[in-house]
């Protein structure tokens, strides 16, 4: 072996024997990263920066809602992780600085890296809707970032303590934003919990756009599902909610309709998450532009940014296409190390949603980088949602399916 | 292009690397099907298991979803978007693994 006498070489800076692979955030992008960095490349130092001391998915938080899954059934550890060789550091990034290739943490450390992975998700523009701040998400919460769970348990709470006949208000955002389907399952979830306990109870959902993902697929089942619970108000007609008063519960729209409600969840407009645009990796749009052949960053070359925080397209702020693209990005940037080129990029979607709890139905993506990575294209040969029309038995199994495939990307991201 | 590496962490790399990418879970276009299927292809509740399966009997499947012939909730709508090299790959990838 050559390694070992390698890395015995009194030549050798202690720090600079293993190339090393820093990725800030743990959850989708991160965490699939860091464990495809171990499988695919045990020779490399892999380190994992993430505050959180357990990670609670976004997805399945909608089930919780329903009824239908417990918090405790969608958190998951670093431990498996770093049993693989990742060194978990459990603290927050504050800056990089992409010419020393350099990461501040909240500690004070500062950690160097050869290649960085950045998977931070998004920030939530306070006050872009005006009157909701970090404060008014106490009383009317978004939960559209898990955080420690906190957002998700008061919106239940709040359900909860719901009385019959009451109104849910629902402000969902133009996009681009987190999840293009989450609104819309959330509305089906809650839907599903309000008819078991509080059947007279309304949904108004109030949309600054007028068409979202799935729609027709989410409508016919909202009517064969749920009657006449769900009232989806579209921005055209006075659907955007551009001002909030949580205190009295009214949520207020672009033509100033005041809609009083008793449980108001907020989802507001996003950016990519703080440390993206404190290190200057963002554009005037709020989100990172990045090479779409390896996710680099266009303005800062070492730094690969996944997930959420990077510049919208066809391809969705998904979980799924997180998981995905993390593997391109990997890839990539072992080969930079290496001096190679990277590898073709393919890069896939899988949205499934839950609309009751034996029916499920999905959207599929598939997208290719363009020949100077600019851009993404979406394959016009496969993709599309689940058929339309009176299908129990596709809606039964897209149900299951959706589990498996929760069960699936969770493992390959903490496993 | 420049690339801050550390001299011997590049020899590192260049020693190491032929060797961990057949190691590893390529071709990428696999990684699609890892996010349903589950990690190394082992399967995941419902969606059935492609690790370790024949690649020939994988192939035929494939082939069967892409014509039509195999009713499926999902499969159809994923498969006519890869090649048929993409998939002989992915199909020889998962037979390979166990
Ligand atoms: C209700 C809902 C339902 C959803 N359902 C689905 C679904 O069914 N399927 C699907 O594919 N997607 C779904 N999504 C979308 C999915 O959650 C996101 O697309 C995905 O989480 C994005 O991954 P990410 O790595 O960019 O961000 P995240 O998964 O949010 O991970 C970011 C991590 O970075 C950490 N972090 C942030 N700042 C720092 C810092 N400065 N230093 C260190 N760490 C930091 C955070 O603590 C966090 O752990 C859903 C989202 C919501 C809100
Ligand atoms: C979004 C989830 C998802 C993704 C991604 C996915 N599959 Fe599947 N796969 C399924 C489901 C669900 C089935 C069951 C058939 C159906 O209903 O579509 C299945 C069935 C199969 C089968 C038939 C297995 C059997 O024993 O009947 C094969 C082979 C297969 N998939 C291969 C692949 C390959 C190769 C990829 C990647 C190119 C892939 N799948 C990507 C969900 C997925």
């Amino acid at each position: 072996m050559l390694l070992p006498a390698l890395l015995a070489a009194p030549a050798l800076a202690r720090a600079q024997g293993q190339a090393r692979l820093v990725v800030v955030g743990g959850g989708f992008g991160g965490a699939s990263a860091a464990r495809f960095a171990r499988m695919t490349a045990p020779e490399v130092a892999v380190t994992l920066i993430e505050p959180q001391p357990r990670f609670i998915t976004c997805p399945y938080g909608n089930l919780v809602l329903g009824g239908l899954r417990d918090i405790e059934s969608i958190a998951f550890g670093y431990e498996r992780l770093a049993a693989r060789g990742v060194r978990v550091v459990q603290d927050r990034a504050l800056g990089i600085d992409p010419v020393a290739r350099t990461v501040r943490l909240g500690g004070g450390d500062t950690l160097g890296y050869d290649r960085l992975i950045l998977s931070p998700g998004i920030a939530l523009r306070w006050n872009a809707i005006e009157g909701y701040d970090a404060a008014a998400a106490e009383m009317m919460p978004h939960a559209w970032i898990a955080g420690d769970g906190a957002q998700l348990r008061l919106l239940r709470r709040q359900l909860q303590a719901l009385p019959e006949g009451g109104v849910v208000g629902i402000a969902i955002p133009p996009n681009p934003f987190r999840c293009p389907p989450g609104p819309y399952e959330r509305i089906s979830m809650i839907a599903a919990w309000l008819k078991r306990h509080r059947p007279r109870a309304k949904i108004l959902a109030l949309d600054a756009k007028e068409r979202f993902s799935k729609q027709p697929l989410f409508q016919d089942a909202w009517r064969a599902l749920y009657g006449g619970m769900i009232e989806w108000v579209p921005g055209n007609v006075d659907g955007r909610v551009v001002r909030v008063e949580p205190g009295a519960g009214v949520l207020e729209t672009e033509l100033g309709t005041r809609h009083r409600v008793d449980v108001a969840n907020v989802i507001p407009p996003q950016s990519a998450a703080a440390v993206a645009l404190d290190s200057g990796l963002a554009d005037r749009t709020g989100w990172v532009p990045v090479d779409f052949r390896t996710f680099e960053a266009r303005n800062a070359p070492g730094i690969h940014v996944i997930g959420d925080a990077n510049q919208p397209g066809p391809m969705p702020k998904s979980g799924f296409v997180a998981n995905n693209t993390a593997k391109q990005a990997v890839a990539s940037a072992l080969a930079a190390l290496r001096g190679t080129a990277p590898p073709e990029g393919v890069y896939f979607n899988t949205c499934y949603s839950h609309v009751a709890d034996d029916y499920g139905i999905s959207i599929v993506g598939l997208f290719r980088p363009n020949a100077d990575g600019s851009a993404v294209e979406e394959s016009r040969d496969a993709g599309g949602t689940s058929p339309r029309g009176d299908l129990p038995e596709q809606r039964r199994l897209e149900a299951r399916y959706a589990d498996g495939w929760y069960e699936s990307i969770t493992a390959d991201m903490f496993s | 292009m420049t690339h801050r590496l550390p001299i011997a962490a590049a020899l590192l790399l260049a020693l190491a690397g032929p060797s961990a990418a057949v190691a590893g879970p390529a071709p990428l276009a696999a990684q699609g099907c890892v996010g349903c299927h589950g990690p190394e292809g082992r399967g995941a509740g419902a969606v059935p298991a492609l690790a370790g399966r024949d690649a020939a009997e994988l192939q035929a499947l494939l082939n069967a979803f892409r014509s039509g012939d195999r009713p499926a909730t999902i499969m159809t709508r994923i498969v006519p978007g890869y090649s048929e090299e993409e998939l002989a790959a992915v199909a020889a990838h998962f037979a390979g693994l166990r």
